[in-house]
């Protein structure tokens, strides 16, 4: 009977540790990286306990509350810090960790008609989903032991071994427990998409929830299985229990998961999914329509993070005063001369951040049209009466709005929350000015997206790199002290920084004309080139 | 007249030659079929006519127009189904069939219900869910949703069952009827028999053999089986005789066309007490013409 159900379970999650191998190595070291190298940087940045209390007066108001969650703030030791600053995101990202790598081996397994397969070989029929479970389980125990013990390693004093664990022990429980809720609604959906989606809007229900509890009222943060997270106390009260918490009803979610799985039918969900449109919208049926229906789901996705994004900035501008006062190394680093405002000094970087984070979306808008390429669905629009140029003009005219939409709700973010926190309130001109000063580095960087599908295609990605380059050499540059030829290679690096440089609008002209001649050339690149198919 | 007309086709990605001079021709109201195993350079061939591809060198017209600087043109009266239908996973059948006729710049109309219940497609589920005969089903249904003069149809039946590909065949008959004309490239050569009129069989970018399958027939073997009073003998060495086999019904072998008359001659010597004889189909012609070479791409 057992043989039936978990036969082979062993060899299935050799065969499925053998094809993720390489995938778990990955997010394993860069998790583990990151947890052990904060602290390190801690040391040096906040190393007397008066910097730390600094550090803590900043994190006590309700917008870090909302995003970090709670720490004992009366006993910010590095330890504490640490735990409160890193725990919960880390924690986040190891969930999201679970929730890809276990829909890899179950719904989309199960979709793409891979298990079909292996179930017909002389395997259990619960063995498959008990393999991948098995695997998670393994990769939560390696975070555990590696960041437990790699923290304590660090010989930090308010850093002990049992915290240590606490530490490592609360990013596998929360892997595990987000393995449990993928591994539920991979039964419950019939797809992929279905399965990844709600899992984690499963993780940012979470996360919401927890930042709407702890700052109204903790005692309800309870029902969110995140802040069990931050109940653990890390390195404070070092609360064993709500990790515990997590461990069970990560078991409990196996069981439900196993349960489900042993009484449905291959290929079925319990929700079946809706019968879609029969006919299309009037507004799907032109090439336009359909590159926005495409990609409408990541557009919105992408507004309204850039809008948090924005307004997350902007509750921290209240703080800068007391945050660099306290904070010499800082200070340092921002190269601050007499009589600037801290606000002042602090916006263009912030401003560089931002824009090249607006520049994301409308890129992939413009990369989509690769991307369709390259799974031979474009193959469809140019065989039918619709010219190359259509074809490419829809994309761009969604990626030029999509970009000035994404630069301006992130300057809207963050002017209506910084002017709820600066004394005497934020000039709107000021920002939202600075901001869109921005878009014209963007349309380049579009237009040479345009210029790399047109003729290079091969080479589309390279603006990838690009966008990188310039993130590191304008703003690491600007803490490193990089030669300004290195940041003129990049558009971004000509765009005036008000209010510490004079306003010119020259460059932004030259940029826009040079958008403009990029675009032009990749639209004739366009129109000589195969399609592939 | 003549539809479509492909002089001296050449198209060469770097140094690999995947179209040699390829001639190609179909009139109106005629169905040519398009013949060749994979990598020969039928799918290149098509992407070359519907312009997605330039042609390096040669000439490509429809409807009297160039097939790549009036590929928006000429596209408004040609409807085309690809070998692999890649679909959008979260848009459903029916949105993707309105949009295809749409962006043909026709509308779909009454056809399109007829053929979705014909071809048994459900249209409101979402492309990710359907196999691949239903994703051909898909780009089927569209394309004869649309009112074209040229249907080019690249392996259309690979994913259909047998009974949806005696829907697709009295689809394309119906066209015929209609007088429009058809490119259909494929691999079920009984398909091919009985629906086209022409034939055209490429091998390694290079048409090697074109016409109408009576003349495609005539140049090549008869299948004979022979039953004599007296045992045959000096049958192998005769010229143009090959594959002999002893049955138990008889002897059975093949003959080239153009040695029938010799080799009868030859056989009634030794008393005729029956004869079967039968046309080449279209796989013997096929296979013949690949024979040896079946490794090579």
């Amino acid at each position: 009977m057992s043989n039936n159900l978990f036969g082979k379970t062993g060899s299935l999650s050799r065969f499925i540790f053998r094809l993720d191998r390489i995938r778990i190595l990955i997010w394993v070291i860069a998790l583990s990286f990151f947890t052990i190298i904060v602290p390190t940087s801690f040391t040096e940045l906040y190393g007397s306990q008066q910097e730390r209390d600094g550090m803590a007066q900043t994190m006590a108001n309700p917008a870090m509350t909302a995003m970090v969650g709670p720490a004992n703030l009366d006993n910010y030791t590095l330890g504490v810090m640490t735990a409160h600053q890193m725990l919960l995101m880390t924690a986040a990202v190891v969930g999201l960790m679970s929730i890809l790598l276990v829909t890899r081996h179950t719904r989309a397994d199960e979709e793409d008609g891979r298990l079909e397969i292996v179930r017909s070989l002389a395997i259990g029929r619960l063995s498959y989903l008990n393999a991948t479970l098995l695997v998670i389980s393994f990769t939560c125990i390696a975070l555990t032991l590696i960041n437990g013990f790699g923290l304590y390693a660090l010989g930090i004093e308010s850093m002990d071994l049992e915290g240590s664990l606490l530490y490592g022990t609360a990013l596998g429980a929360t892997g595990l427990f987000f393995a449990g809720v993928t591994a539920v609604f991979s039964q419950l959906f019939d797809s992929s998409r279905g399965t990844i989606g709600s899992s984690i809007a499963f993780l940012l229900l979470a996360y919401l929830l927890r930042a709407i509890t702890d700052v109204t009222n903790e005692a309800f943060s309870w029902i969110s299985p995140l802040a069990w997270v931050s109940k653990a106390a890390v390195y404070d009260a070092n609360n064993w229990g709500p990790i515990l918490l997590l461990m069970g009803a990560s078991i409990a979610l196996f069981g439900v998961a196993n349960y489900l799985n042993a009484i449905r039918d291959l290929g079925q969900g319990f929700l079946p999914s809706r019968p879609g449109k029969k006919y299309a919208s009037r507004f799907l049926q032109s090439p336009i329509g359909l590159a926005l229906r495409l990609q409408r789901a990541g557009i919105i996705s992408w507004a309204i993070g850039m809008f948090v994004l924005g307004a997350s900035y902007g509750s921290v501008l209240g703080d800068l005063d007391s945050f660099f006062a306290d904070n010499s190394a800082m200070v340092e680093l921002m190269h601050l001369e007499e009589g600037e405002s801290m606000l002042e000094r602090f916006l263009p970087m912030l401003m560089i951040v931002i824009a090249l984070f607006a520049t994301i979306p409308p890129v992939m808008a413009m990369n989509k049209l690769r991307g369709e390429e390259k799974k031979e669905r474009i193959v469809h629009i140019v065989s039918r009466a619709v010219s190359r140029t259509t074809l490419l003009g829809s994309y761009l005219l969604i990626a030029v709005v999509n970009g000035f939409v994404m630069i301006f709700l992130a300057a809207l973010g963050l002017w209506s929350a910084g002017n709820t926190v600066v004394e005497g309130g934020l000039s709107a001109e000021l920002i939202f000015g600075n901001a869109l000063s921005y878009y014209p580095a963007i349309l380049v960087m579009i237009g040479l997206a345009v210029f790399l599908i047109g003729r290079i295609p091969k080479f589309t990605n390279f603006i990838w790199a690009y966008v990188l380059y310039t993130f590191i050499v304008l703003y690491l540059g600007g803490i490193f002290q990089f030669s300004d030829w290195l940041g003129n290679l990049s558009p971004f690096g000509h765009i005036p920084q008000t209010p510490m440089e004079e306003f010119t609008i020259w460059p932004l002209l030259v940029l826009t004309v040079i958008a403009v001649v990029l675009a032009v050339i990749g639209f004739f690149g366009f129109r000589r080139r195969d399609i592939e198919g | 007249m003549s539809l479509l007309k492909v002089t001296n086709l050449t198209k060469k990605f770097g140094k690999f030659t995947a179209l040699d001079g390829v001639n190609l021709e179909i009139n109106s109201g005629e169905i040519v079929g398009f013949i060749g195993p994979n990598g020969a350079g039928k799918s290149t061939a098509i992407r070359v006519i519907l312009g997605i591809f330039k042609a390096t060198s040669g000439d490509v017209k429809i409807f009297g127009k160039d097939a790549w600087n009036d590929a928006v043109d000429i596209h408004k009266r040609v409807a085309y189904v690809p070998g692999d239908v890649n679909l959008w996973p979260n848009l459903t059948g029916g949105e993707v069939i309105d949009l295809f006729v749409k962006l043909n710049g026709t509308e779909s109309g009454s056809k399109r219900e007829e053929l979705i219940q014909k071809f048994d497609l459900d249209p409101t589920k979402k492309c990710r869910t359907y196999s691949k005969g239903n994703r051909q089903k898909v780009a089927l249904v569209a394309a004869f949703s649309s009112d074209a003069d040229l249907y080019i149809l690249d392996e259309p039946t690979s994913g259909l069952d047998p009974l949806m590909e005696k829907v697709f065949q009295e689809c394309v008959m119906e066209l015929k009827k209609q007088g429009k004309s058809v490119l259909l490239s494929s691999h079920i050569l009984s398909e091919v028999e009985k629906l086209c009129d022409r034939v055209s069989i490429i091998r390694q970018g290079k048409i090697i053999e074109s016409g109408t399958l009576t003349e495609l027939r005539h140049l090549t073997r008869m299948q004979v089986l022979v039953e004599t009073k007296e045992p045959i003998t000096g049958l192998a060495n005769l010229g143009g005789v090959h594959k002999v086999e002893e049955t138990e019904l008889g002897v059975s072998f093949q003959v080239d066309s153009d040695k029938l008359d010799m080799v009868m001659k030859h056989i009634s010597a030794f008393g005729i007490v029956k004869l079967e004889s039968a046309p080449p189909t279209l796989e013997d012609l096929f296979m013949r013409h690949y024979e040896g070479v079946g490794g090579e791409r």
